[in-house]
């Protein structure tokens, strides 16, 4: 019988990290399971620098950042398969694949750590009119395409969103020679990072258009042109504003959405704002042993805290198996109050308490001058000053673990108010 | 000088930088850390960016190999290197920071691999 401690589903940041550290907390029996012919997940595509500043202290390019991972993990001789697809996992924890190597496989394991990461939003997604010609795919397909493959996606784009992917990839067209006309993003805010306005379309004079959709794609065989709007404060497109753009290429950077069919077929509670899995301190799902981490968890702008938050993953699914850890029910549940999206872990079991918690969470909207107040069933335990706030970069906060040790909390809460 | 504005790009948190001066240089406030300082006067004087790209590789994994200069070059010349950096085709296998240009346009840079890429 093929029997392990841990089985990490997905080789990417979150996989490796927390193999690694499952690993090095002396789970012996590991094993990683990887759909792609190789190691690194989206980080292979992402050429750019920016990588783990706050996990190295130093600029890397994505596959820079997941070499070192990638060399670690092998040099500890923790065991992989590649090309190898899950195609369930169950209560009883066996993880079922397939492989053209090893056909159907059946493993027994005694923890999962669930890390499949997530993927983009599709044009079906988000419904822009017109009509459904060649030339309209994702950025991630168009950063695939251009920087594994080797082809280019088209002459003259319009990239549809402003996440840090659109941004990027605008960059990337140009300096391959493309013409980027502009890129238009309905909210009146950049989902990005401020730093990539500045270096992917302020160097390069590319127009980001705020308050701005696409209301048409024209084109029969192949794309021919867009129709931009601007949109007004219902993010309705207001008529007479539209604007003619010709282009070959389309790209869509609307968004990411963790990728839990795995996690959904097994039954684990689900959270709906990150339509991630929901999780506690230990990263653990509402089934016990099984553990979630990464962007199948909730999508981060960083891969330092993908790492971060795969490393307790790690640590806890092989304390999981070695010192037979189970959750005690006392716990605190998590609530994002106002100007506050979702929080990571939803909840957090008093009693398990080794270390600070540190909460994750998203803003909903920009704030400036504001203070981030955590509380317990409405005392105040902590607050934060902020001066800038917005959705595109995650906010995270550290509760100490004598703030909540002895306490018994039953909501722990965190809003955002105005500073006066 | 009057009054700039700038995002410091060195790190994600992107600080918003005011700039003022004087007869005794440029006064930096808004940053976070003091790479911020740094940043905002080399914006001003002389604006720099680390390249990265990809270059054509043969009997690799990819049909592409990801590069990045082991430093910043000026950003005005971003477009003339990858003139150059487009030129080249490099064979398998590929270790990670190997040199593939050494001085990238006499600016005291080297193009380097930004991944290992084993013979297929």
């Amino acid at each position: 019988m093929l029997q392990y401690d841990v089985i990490v589903i997905g080789g990417g940041p979150a996989g490796l990290a927390a193999g690694i550290e499952a690993w090095k907390e002396g789970a012996k029996k590991v094993l990683l399971l990887e759909r792609d012919r190789e190691l690194g997940g989206i980080l292979q595509q992402c050429i750019h620098n920016g990588f783990g500043l706050h996990h190295f202290g130093e600029q890397l390019t994505g596959p820079q950042y997941a070499q070192r991972f990638i060399d670690e993990f092998k040099k500890l001789g923790i065991a992989y398969k590649l090309n190898t697809m899950v195609l369930e996992v169950t209560e009883n924890k066996e993880v079922h694949a397939v492989s053209k190597e090893g056909g159907y496989q059946i493993y027994h394991t005694k923890a999962v750590i669930l890390a499949m990461g997530c993927r983009e939003r599709p044009r079906g997604a988000i419904d822009i009119p017109g009509t459904r010609p060649a030339g309209i795919m994702t950025a991630g397909t168009a950063q695939r395409y251009i920087n594994m493959e080797g082809y280019m996606p088209g002459r003259k784009a319009i990239i549809l969103g402003s996440g840090d992917i659109g941004m990027i990839m605008a960059r990337r067209l140009t300096l391959e020679g493309a013409k980027v006309e502009a890129v238009v993003e309905i909210m009146p805010f950049s989902s990005g990072l401020n730093r990539n306005i500045v270096q992917c379309l302020q160097d390069f004079d590319i127009p980001l258009l705020l308050n701005h959709t696409i209301t048409e794609i024209k084109g029969k065989t192949r794309v021919e042109g867009v129709v931009v709007s601007e949109v007004d404060q219902d993010r309705q497109p207001i008529h007479e504003t539209e604007v003619s753009y010709d282009c070959d290429t389309v790209l869509l950077s609307v968004g990411l959405i963790p990728e839990n069919e795995l996690s959904r077929d097994l039954g684990a509670g689900m959270d709906v704002h990150t339509k991630g899995p929901v999780v506690n301190q230990a990263m653990e799902t509402t089934i016990d042993g099984v553990f979630a981490c990464g962007n199948v968890l909730h999508v981060h702008d960083l891969v330092d805290f993908v790492t971060e938050e795969s490393q307790r993953a790690g640590k806890n699914a092989a304390r999981y198996v070695r010192d037979d850890t189970r959750k005690t029910g006392k716990e605190v549940h998590t609530r994002a109050g106002s100007g506050i999206g979702y929080i990571i872990p939803q909840s957090i079991d008093c009693e398990q308490i080794d270390e600070d918690i540190k909460l994750f969470m998203r803003p909903r909207a920009v704030f400036k001058h504001v203070k981030m107040v955590v509380t317990g069933d409405g005392e105040v335990l902590k607050s934060v000053k902020k001066q800038r706030m917005t959705p595109g970069e995650m906010e995270n906060i550290t509760v100490e673990k004598s703030l909540l040790s002895g306490k018994e909390y039953k909501l722990l809460s965190v809003d955002v108010f105005e500073e006066e | 000088m009057e009054k700039k504005e700038l995002i410091c790009i060195v790190c994600p948190k992107g600080c918003h930088l005011e700039i003022t001066g004087n007869s005794d240089g440029l006064h930096v406030t808004g940053n976070g850390c003091k790479r911020g300082v740094i940043y905002a006067k080399k914006e001003l004087t002389n604006p720099t960016r680390i390249l990265t790209t990809t270059v054509k590789v043969k009997h690799g994994l990819s049909d592409r190999l990801p590069v990045v200069t082991d430093g910043e070059i000026p950003k005005e010349s971003l477009m003339e290197a990858m003139r150059i950096i487009n030129k080249l085709e490099i064979q398998a296998p590929v270790k990670s920071n190997q040199v593939l240009i050494r001085n990238l346009l006499e600016s005291g840079v080297n193009l380097v691999a930004s991944r290992d890429m084993a013979e297929l």
